[in-house]
């Protein structure tokens, strides 16, 4: 049934439709009202799951991998600090291979306090072998939950999906929530072949050699590789039961386009609109959003931009030193690729700048104009 | 793929900037009003300013209403309605900052529109909505919740929603004395004044 929800609270409702066995998290503005509201649905019982309180968001990540190694499916959910906090047991969660799904409202790293939205606290998690998925509207945070859920458990290895601070997790829009009826049909109860049991003793997580450490990591890399085709899978399947499709990567009048905007997140839709107005004035534009971050999806991204010879990146985040995250991925994948266009990476709306579709409009223009191949990052103020 | 599309069924678009301070209730009446639309088949967005929210201080929230599904996720700087909960806003802000030459301007104010300073060449309406919210016990005299009054007034001024939509969206959506909400928001659609823009802004 159609409704008007909050991103925060389109994730609350997807976590309740999926029905996880265990919540553990701690609040942080602005994923609070995610806490808050599970927690409520979770007292008057429109949430199955067991609520766990803890102290951090180590402890609550660390609780969601007991509880996910004894066969119960997961759910935690944080933004920045709390995140960076967990670390240790983000690296840990995949490695004990704990399909924990986990949103991130992305929001800017102190000092100095920033409350707003950009991506460098999800992306500088990169290397944990967390899949990433990053969303545009309310309705893809609440169907992408679901998603992430079949492509971790499949997988056995824990998604994290991102979305925009305030910008989704505070703003109200339309969302289809679906019938828990039809969620059954997409995904069924997890039922994993090893956990923790005491009946049935395992030993996990023990020391290793190198020669067993680099397999272990090995396989695990060819896991998260499959994420891929697995996403693309879990998707269709999804179509044909809710009649929405999303892909690992959106074209948008990407066909003939000379400069094409590489985006995530909430910008992607922001940049359509941009996209359309450098139409009318005569400029060959078009945009791709990304939603499927790690694995990055190179090949998908290179079909999309096809014959282009210039792609700009517009990130909202930044690896100081080395420039834009998504600007280095694209780099790289298109480095063993025969077509390489021209790359120009975007630094911009850092801390919640406001990407109007004319502040994109002007950076698309002035991407256009820039001459010669160049390996630094283009700061764009907004 | 359920094809993404852009800007260019944007034309139909209406833009609502609300101008409030902290307690009043601004943000509330962004939501309700976008259940509004919802309730008659539209796309909606409301959403804060995101800033820092403290009681009394200056706030804003936006609402935004399409016929086809909404893209753009910046904020608003061209409304085609400005909603200014508190008239003494306008001595510090420029609530009229970005206006669309043919935008309206809603105010909650004790005096008739055409009376208001700074609003002479613009098409305006004015409200006591404070007075209305008293009447009806929502709030307290020195800090009335004037949200869901002035929605009443919204709906009759801008014609953007129904009146009965407006109810609709108030019994969904406050649970706190949803019928003095809706009796005020019926006095002040009847209560609006409004006047057209003026050509000679002397």
């Amino acid at each position: 049934m159609k409704q008007v929800l909050l991103g925060n609270f389109a994730v609350a409702r997807a976590v309740a439709l999926a029905r996880v066995d265990v919540i553990s998290a701690y609040p942080i503005t602005p994923q609070t009202l995610i806490v808050e509201e599970l927690s409520e649905m979770c007292a008057r019982g429109d949430c199955g799951a067991k609520f766990i309180k803890v102290e951090s968001e180590h402890s609550a990540l660390a609780c969601c991998m007991g509880a996910s190694a004894a066969g119960a499916r997961t759910f935690t959910a944080t933004s920045s600090h709390g995140l960076l906090l967990m670390h240790e047991m983000i690296h840990w969660s995949a490695g004990a291979r704990t399909p924990i799904v986990m949103v991130n409202v992305n929001r800017a790293i102190a000092p100095p306090w920033n409350l707003w939205s950009e991506q460098t606290d999800s992306l500088s998690q990169r290397d944990t072998g967390w899949i990433q998925l990053y969303c545009e509207n309310n309705q893809e945070v609440l169907d992408t939950t679901l998603h992430a859920y079949r492509i971790a458990e499949q997988l056995r290895v824990p998604v994290m999906l991102v979305m925009d601070a305030f910008i989704l997790s505070h703003t109200s829009e339309v969302v289809d929530v679906p019938d828990i009826a039809q969620v059954d049909r997409f995904l069924p109860p997890y039922n994993p072949e090893v956990k923790l049991d005491p009946a049935d003793p395992h030993s996990f997580g023990s020391i290793t050699g190198g020669a067993e450490y680099q397999e272990l990591k090995r396989i695990r890399h060819e896991a998260i590789l499959r994420a891929r085709d697995v996403a693309l899978e879990v998707d269709s399947e999804f179509d044909a039961i809710f009649g929405r499709k999303y892909g690992i990567v959106q074209p948008y009048r990407c066909d003939d386009a000379e400069l094409i905007l590489l985006t995530s997140g909430t910008t992607a839709g922001t940049a359509r609109i941009a996209v359309d107005a450098l139409r009318e004035e005569g400029v060959a534009a078009g945009t791709l959003k990304v939603r499927l971050f790690r694995p990055f999806p190179a090949h998908a991204i290179a079909e999309g931009v096809g014959d282009a010879p210039k792609v700009a990146v517009i990130d909202r985040n930044v690896s100081l030193g080395a420039g834009g995250i998504f600007a280095q991925e694209l780099k790289a994948a298109f480095y063993d690729m025969d077509r390489r266009p021209e790359i120009i990476g975007i630094v911009s709306g850092l801390g919640g700048g406001d990407f109007t579709p004319e502040a994109i409009a002007r950076i698309a223009h002035n991407a256009a104009s820039a001459k010669g191949r160049r390996g630094e990052a283009v700061w764009e103020a907004l | 793929m359920s094809a993404p599309r852009g800007g260019a069924e944007t034309v139909d678009m209406i833009e609502i900037r609300f101008h409030g301070r902290g307690g009043q209730g601004a943000v509330v009446a962004s939501r309700v009003l976008a259940e509004a639309a919802f309730l008659e088949g539209r796309h909606v967005q409301s959403f804060p300013a995101f800033g820092l929210e403290r009681r009394g201080a200056p706030v804003m929230a936006f609402t935004r209403i399409q016929d086809s599904p909404i893209y753009n996720h910046s904020q608003i700087y061209a409304p085609d309605l400005v909603v200014v909960l508190d008239a003494s806003l306008m001595d510090i802000v420029d609530v009229t900052a970005g206006l669309k030459k043919d935008g309206l301007v809603l105010v909650n104010s004790a005096t008739g529109p055409a009376d208001i300073p700074g609003l002479v060449s613009l098409a305006a309406a004015a409200v006591n909505a404070g007075e209305i919210a008293t009447a009806n016990g929502l709030g307290s005299r020195t800090h009335p919740i004037v949200n869901t009054s002035i929605l009443g007034a919204l709906a009759r001024a801008s014609g953007y929603v129904k009146l009965e939509s407006v109810v609709g969206a108030i019994e969904k959506i406050i649970s706190i004395r949803p019928g003095a909400n809706v009796k005020a928001c019926r006095e002040a659609y009847e209560a609006v004044r409004m006047k057209e823009a003026s050509l000679n802004t002397m």
